[in-house]
């Protein structure tokens, strides 16, 4: 059934929908395969590869069985489970597992939002492949591996540039161990000016932060007190000043939030949470709504930190790998992770010599590839460029917004008209109406060949939230698909409501259910799962 | 084989289309159905029941007579047993309490039961805490926590609990406002009493705008781990009424009132259940700490359910040693993410208003606004 249905509506600034039914893919079909798993095809004694029987002299010299070289307690008492599958099962297993992820080549992937999902350069691959780098070994000598150095150094100063902070360090492989890093920086500070737990044991967040924000200096020894936004998406100013005491170690925020919005009194707040003796941390994750434009420096931060997996450039939607790193005022850069790249006018060295470092964060220097796309990303750009990955980003989320907006039931939530990179709205209403939550209503995304979409970090502030972030990357064309897959979809909730109940169902995995997110009902591997099956465990 | 008891109060929800504000009494459904209202409640419990459909041959389904159950469950394809009189043409609210009460005489491990908070109320006052229940929202106001968050989430929770998937239970509030008053625009809710519901935040209401699969044992916990361990020698601690307040009385192992005032000193009861005059003389001239929780979707600490806790005994304490506990789901329910104060003294109620720290956990502190 195809109706008029808001076939008059225009949107914001009289912006006319382009006809859902020209250009929405609503005969998408997503390939189901009903593949099993690796363990449940081949047969007993299948193999892939067949080795040829050792060469006589070698039998003469081991003997027959080789097991006699390895010492008893060693060796395993029984073989591994593993599958036994011949070799063109194994790639037509894998072939099809891969044809029923969605890509981000094929759909229109904005919408996993604030990850920042952005196009790629298909030459960065072609640049972290060369055996220049996929050959080295994190232990070669330093006067072999001076590219890579170089490399390092000089994203070190990119970021150094990017944040008005001194001092830069990559090792931090993601960003939740990136604010860690931040975190502990901040406690051995505080902890060398005789100010340790004891004394100053309270850290600042806010809820909308990224939920890494108030767990690792919870990770760290201290209390986290969240402050909750106004009617603005924002806390103000008294808010804070009521967080902050004689006993504030620092504070660990965002801005701009998921929400798009800018605490516009971050300056003062920070003056305030300095005047308490502590420090004040920026999470960039964010970074899409400001580069080049706002700094961290400028607006009083001490410490920030990034995501280049998702703000800069990296393929991220197989979670990893990631690299999250910190950049920190010079007074703070002996507490640093070791090693530190340096450049001493004649040659790049990594330099173990901090005595007041928090350690390693991780082991040798990070996720090399991820920098080395990042720094190829940020070189290309350039100063100019980075302002208009910012300018762009902006423009297309305010863009989209004149869509979603105009549709009913779907809200910008909080009372703050200017908004960044990304926004999240609400679609509360929708669900009041017709019971279907923003889970289902993004599930049904799928169905038209668009990839997963991002609802909202816990806790759920915005009710039935969903936070699409169009980044600089997207066409005005894939923009214009998403709002009238949108605009389908509404109407579809108040009448097809068959359509969204089990959505997706064009896709080749079925709905997936809250209870199976449920984390007591998981099995975290293939034995746990079977002995679940078979009743020995529950 | 598990018992489930499934009741319906027809009548629910009935005035809210009609902005009746609420269902409770004869003459208020009379009017509604003059005014053309449809009932609802009957169609909302039927969805519940088509999630449990799958699941029909693994329990016992017992039910009332007519609309009040089995109109529905024959509706939804089961087979009820009947147990009860046959009913009059409108359901009173003595019905529901008369069927609750025979539902526990059968042992029923489970009560599903399709209302608003009068009907809450009802079973509340019939059975208490002795048999878990699931609510199937059908209601006018709805401010009690108990219900789940749609008829289907009822359904769902009904069904986890049968199979034993979910299989700890959580004590939400029951609510209760008063309907004359709400009918002229004012909100008087006060907390009533609370009912055993199978702990599933991710289902039910008081999570609604939460979804996350948090456990709030563990924040209840922490919190009296917090206010305990933080108790001072000879000092006076006033703890307040509901949920979030009992596990600190358990935790020191003294008798608590749920939904009453009592004072604890030296990790000892000193008074229960006392009133203003009572509290009045006991902390005179004494270093005092109150603990208050809000009302979970309407924010009130002081007011509402806890009237002991007046402007004049609050000014004898001090508005400083007001403390305030809260779990991060119980403030994702709050309106704003506001605290509200009542104490019938404007003045009191000014110096508690501003950003006032609210205690989450052993390391949690949230910072809300009073308004």
């Amino acid at each position: 059934m195809k109706s008029n249905y808001l076939s008059e509506e225009k949107g914001r600034g009289g912006k006319e929908f382009v006809d859902p039914q020209r250009i929405i893919r609503d005969k998408f079909q997503q390939v189901r395969w009903q593949e099993p798993l690796v363990y449940d095809i081949g047969r007993p004694g299948e193999r892939g590869v067949l080795l040829d029987s050792a060469e006589p002299e070698i039998v003469d010299e081991l003997g027959e069985d080789i097991t006699n070289i390895v010492p008893e307690k060693m060796l395993r008492k029984e073989a591994p489970r593993l599958p036994e599958v011949g070799q063109a099962r194994v790639v037509k297993h894998f072939t099809r597992l891969s044809e029923q992820m969605s890509s981000e080549d094929s759909t229109i992937c904005f919408p996993l939002g604030t990850c920042t999902m952005k196009y790629n350069p298909k030459i960065h691959e072609r640049f972290v492949n060369m055996p220049q780098f996929t050959e080295l070994h994190p232990r070669q000598d330093e006067s072999t591996v001076q590219g890579v150095l170089e490399i390092m150094y000089k994203m070190q100063e990119y970021l150094k540039a990017l944040s008005g902070l001194g001092a830069v360090s990559l090792q931090p492989a993601c960003g939740s161990q990136g604010v860690f890093s931040n975190a502990r920086i901040l406690r051995a500070y505080q902890e060398d000016r005789g100010l340790g737990l004891d004394k100053k044991d309270e850290i600042i967040s806010t809820v909308f932060s990224h939920p890494c924000n108030p767990a690792t200096p919870a990770m760290s020894g201290y209390k986290v007190i969240t402050l909750y936004p106004d009617e603005t998406g924002y806390p103000n100013i008294e808010k804070f000043k009521a967080a902050i005491s004689e006993r504030t170690a620092g504070m660990i925020i965002c801005c701009p939030d998921d929400t798009g919005i800018f605490n516009p009194d971050i300056a003062e707040i920070n003056r305030a949470v300095h005047e308490a003796g502590g420090l004040t941390i920026l999470d960039s994750a964010n970074a899409n709504g400001y580069f080049g434009w706002a700094r961290a420096k400028e607006s009083g931060f001490d410490m920030t930190h990034w995501n280049l997996h998702k703000s800069f450039a990296s393929p991220h939607g197989g979670a990893g790998p990631g690299a999250g790193p910190i950049a920190v005022r010079e007074d703070l850069a002996q507490y640093l992770p070791v090693p530190t790249v340096e450049y001493d006018g004649d040659k790049y060295y990594l330099n173990y010599d901090l005595p007041k470092s928090i350690g390693k964060i991780r082991s040798f220097y990070g996720n090399i590839g991820v920098v080395i796309r990042s720094f190829a990303w940020v070189t290309s750009l350039g100063k100019e460029g980075m302002r208009e990955v910012t300018n762009t980003a902006v423009l297309n989320s305010n863009y989209l917004r004149t869509f979603l907006e105009a549709l009913p039931g779907i809200e910008v939530g909080f009372d703050m008209p200017q908004r960044l990179h990304e926004i999240r709205y609400s679609l509360d209403k929708i669900y009041q109406d017709t019971g279907f939550d923003s889970d289902l209503i993004t599930q049904r995304l799928n169905d038209f060949g668009i990839g997963g979409s991002f609802t909202s970090h816990h806790p759920m502030i915005v009710p039935n939230p969903i936070t699409p972030e169009p980044t600089e990357t997207y066409s005005k064309e894939e923009i214009d698909e998403y709002a009238a897959a949108m605009k389908e979809i509404v109407r579809e909730c108040y009448e097809e409501p068959e359509l969204i109940e089990h959505a997706p169902n064009n896709c080749s995995f079925p709905n997936i259910t809250e209870e199976m997110a449920n984390p007591e009902r998981q099995a975290p591997c293939r034995s746990v799962f079977e002995r679940v099956h078979k009743g020995e465990v529950k | 084989m598990k018992k489930l008891g499934f009741i319906v109060n027809p009548f629910a929800g009935i005035g809210g289309s009609v902005a009746l504000k609420g269902s409770d009494g004869d003459e208020i459904v009379e009017k509604a159905l003059a005014l053309g209202a449809v009932q609802k409640a009957p169609t909302r419990a039927v969805q519940a029941l088509e999630e449990l459909k799958p699941y029909k041959d693994s329990f016992v389904f017992i039910t009332c007579h007519g609309d009040m159950g089995e109109n529905e469950a024959v509706a939804a394809g089961f087979d009820p047993q009947i147990i009860g009189d046959e009913l009059g043409e409108r359901t009173k609210a003595q019905d529901t309490c008369n069927a609750a009460l025979k539902m526990e005489e059968e042992n029923v491990d489970l009560i599903l039961f399709a209302g608003g908070d009068g009907t809450a109320r009802d079973i509340y006052d019939t059975i208490g805490t002795r048999i878990p229940v699931v609510g199937i929202p059908a209601g006018t106001k709805m401010h009690s926590a108990i219900y789940a968050s749609s008829p289907k989430a009822a359904g769902s929770l009904c069904a986890m609990y049968l199979n034993d998937i979910v299989k700890r239970t959580t004590e939400l509030e029951v609510m209760d406002i008063d309907e004359d008053a709400f009918r002229k625009g004012k909100v008087i809710a006060k907390l009533y009493g609370a009912l055993k519901v199978p702990n599933e935040p991710n289902l039910t209401q008081g999570m609604k705008s939460g979804g996350h699969a948090s456990d709030d044992s563990a924040y209840l916990d922490g919190i009296s781990d917090y206010v305990v361990d933080d108790m001072k020698e000879d000092t006076l601690y006033i703890i307040g009424s509901g949920t979030t307040c009992q596990p600190v009385m358990d935790k020191l192992g003294l008798e608590n009132t749920l939904l009453g005032v009592d004072v604890v000193q030296n990790k000892r009861l000193l008074a229960k259940d006392v009133t203003e005059n009572q509290l009045k003389e006991i902390v005179k001239d004494k270093k005092a700490i109150i603990y208050v929780t809000p009302i979970g979707g309407q924010g009130y600490i002081f007011g509402r359910g806890n009237q002991q806790l007046s402007g004049e005994v609050i000014r004898m304490v001090g508005t400083d040693n007001v403390r305030i506990i809260a779990t991060p789901s119980k403030i994702n329910s709050l309106p704003k993410h506001q605290l509200r104060v009542d104490t019938g003294d404007v003045e009191v109620d000014e110096m508690l208003k501003g950003p006032k720290r609210v205690i989450c956990n052993r390391a949690e502190i949230s910072i809300l606004d009073i308004v």
